[in-house]
Order: structure tokens, then C-alpha cells, then sequence
């Protein structure tokens, strides 16, 4: 079955969302900290008089952080809550033709924690993530 | 019991809209059978849920026509016109009766005997009709109701609390560009409909509080026949409503203060008739609402808690170190019954478990915003009391701010607001923690920039300290930059990493559409390292009240006039705004509308124009609104007050911040305002008949106004009676009363010692004599 998916920047690499998992692409305005809270924790936003909680997606994946500053998030809705996921840059939405499937090489352990498989978009893969996945940040690996 | 039959009853009108067609169907084609199997399966599951309740007029009602149309059924009858019509005014009744149940009104009296001979007998039939046509029976409007599932009401409120925060974001962006006053009208129209909107939908999600309290005196009747106690039961206030999510979260820690009660508080009969106590205790739950808080008290005759026995067994456990024992005070030994794994039951019994208990009720009525206080008096009985809010979404808070960040407080959990002044406030050390000395009395003081991992935005000096109490036990004061506005904020849970960190309970949004966080008070204590229950460390407290009797906190305001006006904080119940509209002179006096309440207004001379501030103060029990301009700050009252030359609004002027401040007097302003008629101390009972339909619309606001308590004669105990009222032909119930007798004539003129029923003054001069010759007795 022919899927929609999202492809974002996220340090250098190319991947994939699901698009029927994101609400909708947004650029941040300003974070309200959430001090005492996980560093992948960027903060609260409002989007239309809801509060998002906004995550860096370098720091929950354990990436370096970002030179430069940065505004593009897509919005999922996880477990009932709204979430901003910090990226690099939003590029497009593609159609694949073809179901995920399992990488066919593995990616570095980081990436691994938050990968679901890969999917092919004519000439390219991209490695298929999981927001939720990703939300949950680091505290998934001292689990 | 009342829900099975409020599903009856639902079910029974549902049906009837259901089959309202298959009856005029039935009615212009009598041979039509599967009209008839509609009917007849109507009547026949009226009758049987008929039996499982008492409720026999419906019974038989259902069960003739049952008959009746089980006839026709097999061929032994035909379907006549009068049958059908005997069926349809069986029906009818059916309605009339199951609505009369639900709205609680006098079930139609009737000739239900007659509807039933009609089935059988054409002539009565006929008969009957007639009679109808004579009394012309006046239709009833039906009530107008629906079922709604619970998700689609809590979605509805989802709805209204992002338009409620969607309205504040658009205001925001109006104030950002230039005034355009059809715009702002516009957008007032807009916001006074959403107000409007939350205001009705929050309300369809209010339940009476008699779905928690029906349950009780099944429950106590269980456990003192298990027991071997006597116990009467005082249920008050079922008709106070709140979130109906509230009451499930309510529902098992009074269940559980209950089986407490019944359990460990009262004695045993034999025990009390040694103590010289009547040998059935009492249990007393009462419920009322005060202001944004449902009150619910339960109280008991029996020992109360013995704060040394929990002591040693607190110091046994290791819990308390014997060093502490010694400054304990009793409040805080009761207090202990609190803490986890303590309980004063000599023995485990299986109606109130093993010390789980009062731990864990706390635990779960702070988790709703709500509070347990404990007012035990060892061998005379002990009351808890549960605050908590109304709704679980919208709570009154204070917003605050530390580290350059806005934050929230609950108000439920602020004690009071000091700034560091003068001897009064002052900040020590004490090996490395900082204590609060408020008025003498030393509490930890908390920096909430530090505990956050913020640095401080301010000198500590220049802080306000917001006093907590968040568990109805331990006191801290969180230190915090600044302190701006009371508020009534729409609280979201926040997302699970955030309630993780344990330091938040939830998320808002402010008027300027930046996201606030909602701190959990107890949650800043713990990882500030406060131990709650242990702070309060040895100052002498009665002191502390001492002075506290003296420089009470006020807050400083500035009046519609303009002037610097101040007003014990302890008065203050919150601040509201309203729009002009509601506000109104009506009845002789200026009144306010808010929500539910209409309150007497005082500052200002006639209705504001647009929208209005307005102080909301109490005394405890009545409520007035004082109008106001804007807030100036919270501080403590000056030293020195002089007095006002007359009695008046105003009980003195102060010299606060520099400025001319006028005090204001609340014992005058609750007198003047909130006063009524002085009735006499004990009020006088008035019993009026029952079924007297003019005594209880139009007579009896006037008794309760006038301060007279008002029963139904033929329910009251006689001995309780001082006054019975009665019409022309009406007669004595009771011969024990009848020396007790005020008859009311409906004419005016008539035989000597009556009164006309509409001579307010006779009527209630012949009250307050009775009520004179009573207090000579």
C-alpha cells in the first residue's frame, strides 16, 4: 500500500514520519522552559491556545546539538498530549509505493533506539522513525 | 436505589417517545398488529420493572392494560375504540405518573380504578371521558431531556476550555493592534457567549453530591450491625453540585473516612453508656460550597484520635525521632495519622484495614487540588474536613514570578503573602537552610529559582514569600521574585516527561498567550528537601497568633473613586471581573451577578459602566462584592489605624506605602449589606400544611426571609413545632399542636382570631409575639 511520509533533517540525515502520525509542520516562536525537567525537554510553545511540549529531536536521539539556531517542528500528538518535535529543517512529503521494511544495514545505536525500518522513495531510502519513540528520549535507554 | 430508579424512569419516557407513534397508529387502525406488539411489550416492561420497585399505582396501571391487550392478542377480544382509548389513557397515566416520579411533584391523583373498569366497560369508559372533559386537565409541559454519554460532555468541555484560551490569545492580539471599538464589541459579544458556553456546560457536568451521600446510610447500617454500634446518621447538603469526575474521585476517600469513623472513632454502646455518652453515636456528613470550594465535613461523636498514643507508636516506628516528640504539639501528633504505615487501631480490623488509610486518602484528595484538615478533640469526637474545587480543569491561582519565568500556584494551597519588612519578616540561617521568622513563627523557606536550578531575579531581601500549605499539615514559604495576580486559570494536564520531574501539576496558558506552568506545592517541598509535618519548628505559636492578631495582612487596593482603600486579606475570597450588565439595582440595592451568585455590591454608588473588578469578600457564611479599581499590593496592616469620626463604610484611615489608606470596616459592610432582619436567636418553626400549595409558594419566602424555619406539618415531631399555620377549612393534624394553632383567613374580613392572609404586618407581629412568649418559656 502507497503510504504519505514526512522527510526531515535531523543532523545530516534524511528521514522518514509516517505523515499521518504529524499533525502539521510549525515554526516556533518562543519556549517557555521547563526548568528540573530531561535536557531533550526544550520547553512549552502555544499553538492556537493549545501548549505544546517541545523536544529537541538531537538531544533525545543523542545527537551533537545544532549549530545553528532552529524553528521547524512537526506536531504529533502522543498519548493524548500535543508534542513540537524539534528538526533541522522540514524538507517534503513523499509517496512510497512500497511497505517499510526492516534496514538493511544497521544503523548506529543511537538511531536504532527510535528507527522502525527503512522505506524507498524511487531512487532514495529513508530510515523510518517513531515520534513516540523519540519523546521519550534518552530515559528509554537507562530502561 | 434513586439511580436504578432515575434509569427506570429514563427508560420509561424513552419508550413512550418510542411507541408515541405506534399509538395514534393503533388508534386510526385498531386490527393493526404489530402496532398492538408494540404496545403490549411497552405495558409489559413497565410491569416488570414495576415489581422490582414499590411502585404499585403504575403495577397495577400496566398490568390491567397488559391483560387487557394479551386478550386481543390471542383473538378473545376485538380491538373497540373505547379499548384502544382506555389502553391510550392508561398510557397517558403511565407518563404522568413516571414524570411526576422524576421531578419529585405530588404524583397525579387520579382514578386509576376507573382507567382499569374502562378496559372492561364501555359505559365507564364514556363516563369517564366525560369527567375528563370536565375537569379539562390542563396538559403539562413535558420536561425537556435528553441522555448524553459522559465522553461527549467531556469533550464538550475540552471544546470550551480551548475557546475559553483561544478567546484570551485573540484578546491578546486585539490589544496589539489599534482600537477599534466595533471590533472590541464584537469581540466582547464573542467573549461573553464563551463565558456564557463554559458557564452551561461546566454546569452539565455538575452532578448533586447525593450520588456520593446515597450510598452512606446503606453502608452504615451495615457496618454497625456488623459492628454492634448504634449510629444515626446526619446526611446534609446532597443537593450541592460539583464535577461529576470530582465526585468519583471524592467517592473512596470519604468511603474510606466513613468506615474510619464508624470503625475507630465511635464506641461501642456499652462503652459510651460508661462514658456517660448517649449510647448511639452520631455520624454527621454535611456538604456545602464556599466559593470556588465544595466543603465536605465529616464528623463524628466518638473518641477522636489520640495524638500521644500515635506519637509512640510514630517513635516506635522510627518515624518521629524523640528529640521532635518533645516540641510536638497535639496538632501535630493528630497530624501523624497521616503519615504512611500508622494507624490508632489497637486491633486490624477488615471494615478499615491495616494503617493504609489516611495516607492515601490525603494522597488522593491532593491530587485533585484538594486539601484534609483534622479537628480532633480527644473523647469528644473528631471532624475532618475536605476541601476541594469544584472542577478539576479551571482552578483559581496565583501567578507568580521566579528566575525571569511566570509560574502558578494553586490557591487552595496559599496560607498568605509576606514580603520581607521590618522585624515582622525576617529570613535567618540555620546551618546552611534559610527559615522564614514570620510574626515569630520560624517555617523553611524554599527558593523556588534555586529549586527550579534558576538563579534568583532578585535580592532576597526584596522577595515575597508566598506561605504553603499544601497538605493541610506542613507550612513552607516559597520564595519567589515577584508576585502578580489572582487568577482563574484552565489547567491541561502536561505531558508525561514534564510530570515526570514531579515538580508540575499541569499547564496553562496566560492572557499574553505564553505557556505557564502550574507547580504542585508539595512536589517543590520534596525536592527542596522541606520535610512536610517537621517544619514547623518549636517557635512559640501562640505568640505568633498573638501578633498575627495584630498586623493581619491586608490587601491595598484602589477604590472606584480613586482612593487608597485596604481590606483584611483574610476576607477575600477572590477577585472577579464582570461585565456592566451585571450588575443591577435591583430589589433597593446594587447587586452583582456572578455565575450562580447574586451578591449585594458595595463601593461604588451606582452601576459601573463597562467591565468591573470586583473584590469578592466573606465573613464565613454570607458574601458581598466590593468594586474596585485596580490592586496595589498585599501587606501587612499599619500599626497604627485612627479611627473614623462616624460609623460608616470606612473603620479608619492608615499611613501604608506613604499614601492615606482607608480601612474598611467589614462588620459594617456585612451588617449593612449582607444584614438581615434580626430573627430571633433560636428561629422560631413554623409548620405549614404540606399540600397547601399558597402557604408553601407564597407564604413561606416570606417566613424564611423573616428568619423563621419552615417545615411540613404533617412530617415535623410537634414538640419541634412553634407555630402552626394553617388556611380557613383546613384541619388540626395533630392534637398535641393545636394549642400552637395561627389560622389564615382568605378573606379579608372574618371571625376574631385569625388573621388575613395578606396582612404582612399582622401576620408577622402575631409571629414575633409567639416567638416572645416562647423565649419567656
Amino acid at each position: 500500500m502507497a503510504g504519505l511520509y514526512l522527510i526531515v533533517d535531523i543532523d545530516g540525515e534524511r528521514i522518514a514520519v509516517t505523515a499521518s502520525d504529524v499533525e502539521s509542520v510549525v515554526e516556533l516562536d518562543t519556549l517557555t522552559p521547563v526548568p528540573g525537567s530531561a535536557p531533550h525537554i526544550l520547553g512549552l510553545s502555544a499553538l492556537r491556545s493549545r501548549v505544546l511540549s517541545v523536544i529537541d529531536c538531537r538531544t533525545a536521539i543523542g545527537l551533537p546539538p545544532a549549530k545553528e539556531p532552529r524553528r521547524e517542528a512537526m506536531v504529533v500528538n502522543i498519548g493524548g498530549h500535543p508534542y513540537a518535535l524539534l528538526v533541522d529543517r522540514v524538507e517534503d512529503v513523499v509517496e512510497s509505493a512500497g511497505e517499510p521494511a526492516p534496514a538493511t544495514t544497521l544503523p548506529s545505536p543511537n538511531w536504532a533506539e527510535v528507527s522502525r525500518g527503512m522505506i524507498e522513495v524511487g531512487e532514495n531510502i529513508f530510515l523510518l522513525v517513531d515520534p513516540a519513540a523519540i519523546i521519550e528520549g534518552p530515559s528509554r535507554r537507562a530502561a | 436505589m434513586d439511580d436504578l430508579i432515575d434509569d427506570f424512569i429514563a427508560e420509561t419516557r424513552d419508550m413512550l417517545e418510542a411507541i408515541g407513534g405506534e399509538l395514534v397508529a393503533w388508534e386510526a387502525n385498531p386490527a393493526d398488529r404489530e402496532r398492538l406488539d408494540a404496545i403490549f411489550r411497552f405495558v409489559h416492561t413497565v410491569k416488570g420493572n414495576c415489581g422490582f420497585f414499590d411502585l404499585p399505582r403504575l403495577e397495577t396501571l400496566s398490568h390491567a392494560a397488559e391483560d387487557a391487550l394479551a386478550e386481543v392478542r390471542a383473538g378473545r377480544r376485538t380491538a373497540e375504540p373505547y379499548l384502544v382509548s382506555a389502553v391510550l389513557a392508561i398510557v397517558d397515566r403511565i407518563g404522568e405518573i413516571a414524570q411526576a416520579l422524576q421531578t419529585g411533584e405530588a404524583v397525579p391523583s387520579g382514578d386509576d380504578e376507573l382507567l382499569v373498569a374502562a378496559l372492561n366497560e364501555p359505559e365507564v369508559a364514556a363516563l369517564r371521558r366525560e369527567m375528563g372533559e370536565e375537569s379539562g386537565g390542563e396538559a403539562r409541559a413535558p420536561v425537556r431531556s435528553i441522555r448524553l454519554s459522559v465522553d461527549l460532555l467531556d469533550r464538550m468541555m475540552n471544546g470550551v476550555s480551548d475557546m475559553v484560551l483561544a478567546r484570551n490569545e485573540l484578546a491578546r492580539r486585539l490589544r496589539e493592534t489599534e482600537a477599534d471599538p466595533v471590533l472590541e464589541a464584537a469581540f466582547d459579544r464573542v467573549s461573553s457567549c464563551i463565558a456564557e458556553m463554559r458557564e452551561a456546560i461546566t454546569r452539565t457536568r455538575m452532578q448533586r453530591i447525593d450520588n456520593l451521600f446515597s450510598g452512606l446510610p446503606r453502608m452504615v447500617r451495615d457496618l454497625c450491625m456488623e459492628l454492634g454500634k448504634k449510629i444515626a446518621l446526619d446526611v446534609d447538603g446532597g443537593d450541592v453540585e460539583l464535577d461529576r469526575e470530582m465526585i468519583e474521585m471524592i467517592r473512596d476517600p470519604l468511603t474510606h473516612i466513613i468506615r474510619n469513623a464508624i470503625d475507630h472513632g465511635i464506641e461501642s454502646p456499652e462503652e459510651r453508656a460508661s462514658l456517660g455518652k448517649p449510647p448511639s453515636g452520631t455520624l454527621r456528613v454535611h456538604a456545602r460550597q464556599s466559593g470556588n470550594q465544595i466543603l465536605i465535613e465529616v464528623s463524628d461523636d466518638g473518641h477522636g484520635i489520640d495524638g500521644d498514643r500515635l506519637l509512640k507508636k510514630a517513635l516506635a516506628a522510627g518515624i518521629v525521632d524523640p528529640a521532635r516528640a518533645e516540641t510536638m504539639t497535639m496538632q501535630q501528633k493528630v497530624a501523624l495519622v497521616f503519615q504512611p504505615g500508622l494507624s490508632t487501631a489497637q486491633a486490624v480490623t477488615s471494615i478499615s484495614g491495616r494503617g493504609v488509610g489516611m495516607d492515601v486518602v490525603r494522597a488522593n484528595i491532593e491530587r485533585i487540588g484538594g486539601i484534609v484538615d483534622l479537628d480532633s478533640r480527644l473523647g469528644v469526637g473528631l471532624r475532618l474536613t475536605l476541601r476541594v474545587p469544584l472542577t478539576l480543569t479551571i482552578i483559581p491561582a496565583l501567578t507568580v514570578t521566579a528566575g525571569g519565568q511566570k509560574f502558578a500556584l494553586p490557591r487552595s494551597a496559599i496560607e498568605e503573602i509576606v514580603r520581607v519588612r521590618g522585624d515582622n519578616v525576617r529570613i535567618e540561617g540555620l546551618g546552611g537552610a534559610r527559615l522564614a521568622n514570620i510574626r515569630g513563627r520560624r517555617i523553611a523557606r524554599v527558593s523556588l529559582a534555586a529549586t527550579l536550578g534558576m538563579e534568583e531575579g532578585a535580592p532576597e531581601a526584596d522577595q515575597m514569600m508566598v506561605v504553603l500549605k499544601p497538605a493541610g499539615s506542613g507550612l513552607y514559604a516559597l520564595a519567589v521574585d515577584l508576585v502578580h495576580d489572582h487568577e482563574e486559570l484552565v489547567i491541561k494536564p502536561a505531558a508525561p516527561p514534564i510530570m515526570a520531574t514531579g515538580l508540575y501539576a499541569g499547564t496553562t496558558l496566560a492572557d499574553d498567550g505564553s505557556p505557564i506552568l502550574l507547580l504542585d506545592c508539595s512536589g517543590i517541598a520534596a525536592a527542596a528537601g522541606v520535610e512536610l509535618d517537621a517544619e514547623e519548628i518549636n517557635a512559640p505559636v501562640e505568640v505568633a497568633e498573638d501578633v498575627r492578631e495584630e498586623r493581619p495582612p491586608v490587601l491595598l487596593f484602589r477604590g472606584f473613586d480613586g482612593k487608597a482603600r485596604a481590606v483584611r486579606l483574610a476576607l477575600v475570597e477572590r477577585i472577579e471581573d464582570v461585565e456592566a450588565p451585571a450588575v443591577q439595582m435591583s430589589a433597593g440595592r446594587l447587586r452583582v451577578t456572578i455565575r450562580d451568585a447574586m451578591l449585594p455590591l458595595a463601593g461604588c454608588e451606582r452601576a459601573p459602566e463597562g467591565r468591573t473588578r470586583l473584590l469578592r469578600l466573606t465573613d464565613g457564611t454570607a458574601e458581598l462584592a466590593y468594586a474596585f479599581r485596580e490592586v496595589i499590593d498585599i501587606m501587612p496592616l499599619a500599626a497604627e489605624i485612627h479611627p473614623a469620626i462616624d460609623a460608616g463604610e470606612i473603620g479608619g484611615v492608615a499611613l501604608m506605602n506613604g499614601e492615606q489608606v482607608e480601612i474598611l470596616d467589614p462588620y459594617w459592610l456585612f451588617a449593612t449589606h449582607c444584614g438581615e432582619p434580626a430573627a430571633a436567636e433560636a428561629p422560631l418553626t413554623c409548620a405549614l400544611p404540606s399540600g397547601d400549595a399558597w402557604m408553601h409558594t407564597i407564604l413561606r419566602p416570606i417566613l424564611e426571609q423573616a428568619g423563621y424555619r419552615v417545615v411540613e406539618a404533617e412530617r415535623a415531631d410537634p414538640a419541634e413545632v412553634d407555630v402552626l399555620i394553617l388556611g380557613d377549612a383546613e384541619d388540626v393534624p395533630d392534637p398535641a399542636v393545636s394549642g400552637k394553632l395561627l389560622r389564615l383567613r382568605s378573606a379579608p374580613d372574618g371571625e376574631e382570631g385569625s388573621i388575613y392572609r395578606y396582612d404582612r404586618e399582622g401576620l408577622l407581629s402575631a409571629l414575633t409575639a409567639r416567638a416572645a412568649v416562647r423565649g419567656q418559656r
